[in-house]
């Protein structure tokens, strides 16, 4: 697909999600409703629904999940593996576990968001501290030490689960498979997708000569080192910024970036920011449905990423035009 | 004129020298045949000439400057290297694997423009992959896969070339056709090759100077007539040689 049609059609995607989910909910809101919210002086009950409820869910699902693809996205080409999600690294442990401990102490909003962040960057410093060791730095070290990280975060959530009280369960549970229902609009979010996509696109090249190969890029003029901790630090930010403002929403960072390469985008100066477009509406679909298929009740999000996701990425790879990679 | 020089360059792996005090001069328009057994070192040679590995003892130098005092993007532009294998973990086309040699002229925020476009479209009809811009890498045999490595080099178009076993893979007519598209164009544009290979009769063909590797640190340079020989290849191998009078001059035989 040329670059222009596809960034038109993610363009209008993530317009139509958006409306969608703006549109759809135990109050249901017409045309009229939704644009005199936004033109409106706001005072009606429908205008105070979609600027105080819709809205700042709305963009925060748009957010984390254009967080999440984007890091997938960087993570998958720095790992060279596709595999790869936001979380193999134990970025998200580390935010989990933190974020427990807070639900455990019965503290939420800014205390559980702050902890989260936190133990996400911590996590970060943590493995990449410890793949440095004593030797030098390659992505099999990395790797193994992300994965052994991420082992050790598991065993502390179990650990924590276990000693939770029964009422705090369900908080944390949803916590875990991924919740929007208390986010808030994400400005920091936000600022820090801007800032990723901006570094993605511009390291973008270079990163499609590290999809050919470490050496092969340094032989074509890339230096290794530097790109590589960049993106590492690029993908833990965007992964911690992503698990603060929603849980771990599992799925979106592993499959949008490869549904885009099933459709021929390769070259990450394209295939990242239109990740970051289908992460987002991708999320706003599933967070749309995971508030009303069942309403008044509502799903932990993570289980309507994978519901979407599977069978069309299934689909797409069953009927896949070309062979698709012979690693992947 | 590029000069692209070793000096008293010392390479080992652990404990395994691969070479001390070597000087080498690779003069603009030579073609140099790296020979040797297998594990003597020669790609790995090949790694630290291309700047991929640091020397262990000297340096090595493009026109008087380490190539430690240079950026890779500055080196990219001088020194082309075809690796061993490749290593392509994520789908990529042909086209696309043949631009990316255009990278070290190519600012951070730059696209490819028409230049770069012509230039690609120019090296696959020199390795006969025409016709292929938009085939999946994945798809590719072994030997078309190689033919695009080389082609990549040939977008890339640098001063030296540096080849590890170009040939792997690929059919006679290939092997010929490909090493004489390169020596051709070391001779009319006066650029140098190195090429590491297994076939002493294809590096006659093709290479006027050589560097033997005979393991343990101990090297010979000098050029074909100087060092083909018969007890040079004989002690370089390890393995007695069979010498026949063909129509292009002698070919050796594993005896």
């Amino acid at each position: 697909m040329r670059p222009l049609a596809l960034f038109t059609t993610l363009f209008l995607l993530s317009i139509l999600s958006v409306i969608f989910s703006m549109a759809s909910g135990s109050m249901p809101i017409g045309w009229h409703e939704l644009l005199s919210a936004v033109h409106g002086d706001g005072q009606d009950l429908a205008s105070r629904v979609v600027i105080d409820l819709r809205w700042p869910r709305t963009a925060a699902a748009f957010i984390t999940g254009a967080l999440l693809a984007l890091a997938g996205g960087l993570m998958q080409v720095l790992l060279r593996n596709p595999l790869a999600d936001p979380y193999v690294l134990g970025i998200s442990g580390g935010a989990a576990v933190a974020a427990l401990l807070m639900l455990l102490l019965g503290m939420g909003g800014f205390w559980l968001q702050g902890a989260a962040f936190t133990g996400a960057l911590l996590s970060m410093l943590l493995v990449f501290g410890l793949s440095h060791g004593h030797g030098s730095w390659n992505i099999s070290r990395l790797l193994l030490t992300g994965v052994v990280v991420a082992a050790g975060w598991g065993a502390a959530i179990g650990f924590l689960l276990a000693l939770s009280p029964d009422q705090d369960l369900r908080g944390m549970l949803f916590w875990l498979m991924g919740d929007l229902s208390y986010a808030t609009t994400p400005v920091g979010g936000f600022a820090i997708l801007l800032a990723g996509l901006l570094m993605a696109v511009a390291s973008g090249r270079s990163l499609n000569l590290l999809a050919h190969g470490e050496l092969t890029a340094a032989t074509l003029g890339v230096t290794i080192q530097p790109l590589r901790r960049l993106i590492y630090v690029l993908a833990s930010l965007l992964t911690a910024a992503a698990v603060t403002s929603a849980g771990t929403i599992g799925f979106v960072g592993l499959i949008v970036p490869h549904l885009l390469r099933l459709q021929g985008v390769r070259d990450h100066r394209v295939l990242l920011p239109a990740a970051a477009l289908l992460g987002g509406s991708l999320l706003v679909l599933a967070d749309t449905l995971a508030r009303t298929v069942i309403a008044p009740r509502q799903l932990p999000v993570g289980i309507l990423t994978a519901l979407i996701g599977v069978p069309v990425f299934l689909y797409l790879l069953y009927h896949g035009r070309e062979r698709y990679g012979r690693n992947g | 004129m590029l000069r692209f020089e070793a000096e008293q360059l010392g390479i080992r792996i652990g404990r395994v020298v691969i070479c001390s005090h070597l000087d080498l001069c690779i003069n603009a328009g030579e073609n140099w045949g790296i020979l040797g057994r297998n594990g003597a070192g020669k790609t790995t040679l090949l790694h630290t000439l291309a700047g991929l590995r640091r020397p262990d003892l000297g340096s090595v130098k493009l026109d008087g400057t380490p190539l430690t005092c240079l950026s890779r993007r500055k080196i990219a532009r001088q020194i082309g290297v075809l690796l061993q294998d490749h290593q392509d973990a994520f789908p990529a086309s042909v086209m696309e694997t043949v631009l990316i040699g255009r990278h070290p002229y190519l600012g951070p925020l730059q696209w490819e423009g028409a230049a770069d476009y012509a230039a690609a479209h120019e090296a696959l009809r020199a390795v006969g992959l025409e016709g292929m811009e938009t085939r999946d890498i994945a798809t590719l045999s072994g030997g078309e896969r190689r033919r695009l490595g080389i082609a990549t080099l040939l977008a890339q178009d640098p001063h030296v070339l540096l080849l590890d076993e170009p040939t792997n893979h690929m059919d006679f007519h290939h092997q010929i056709h490909i090493l004489d598209l390169l020596w051709q164009r070391s001779r009319t544009e006066e650029k140098s090759m190195l090429l590491v290979l297994h076939d002493p009769n294809l590096a006659l063909r093709y290479c006027d100077h050589f560097l033997f590797l005979y393991g343990g640190g101990e090297t010979l340079q000098g050029t074909a007539a100087e060092v083909l020989t018969q007890p040079n290849l004989e002690r370089l191998y390890g393995h007695p040689l069979q010498a026949l009078q063909g129509p292009r001059g002698t070919v050796w035989l594993p005896g």
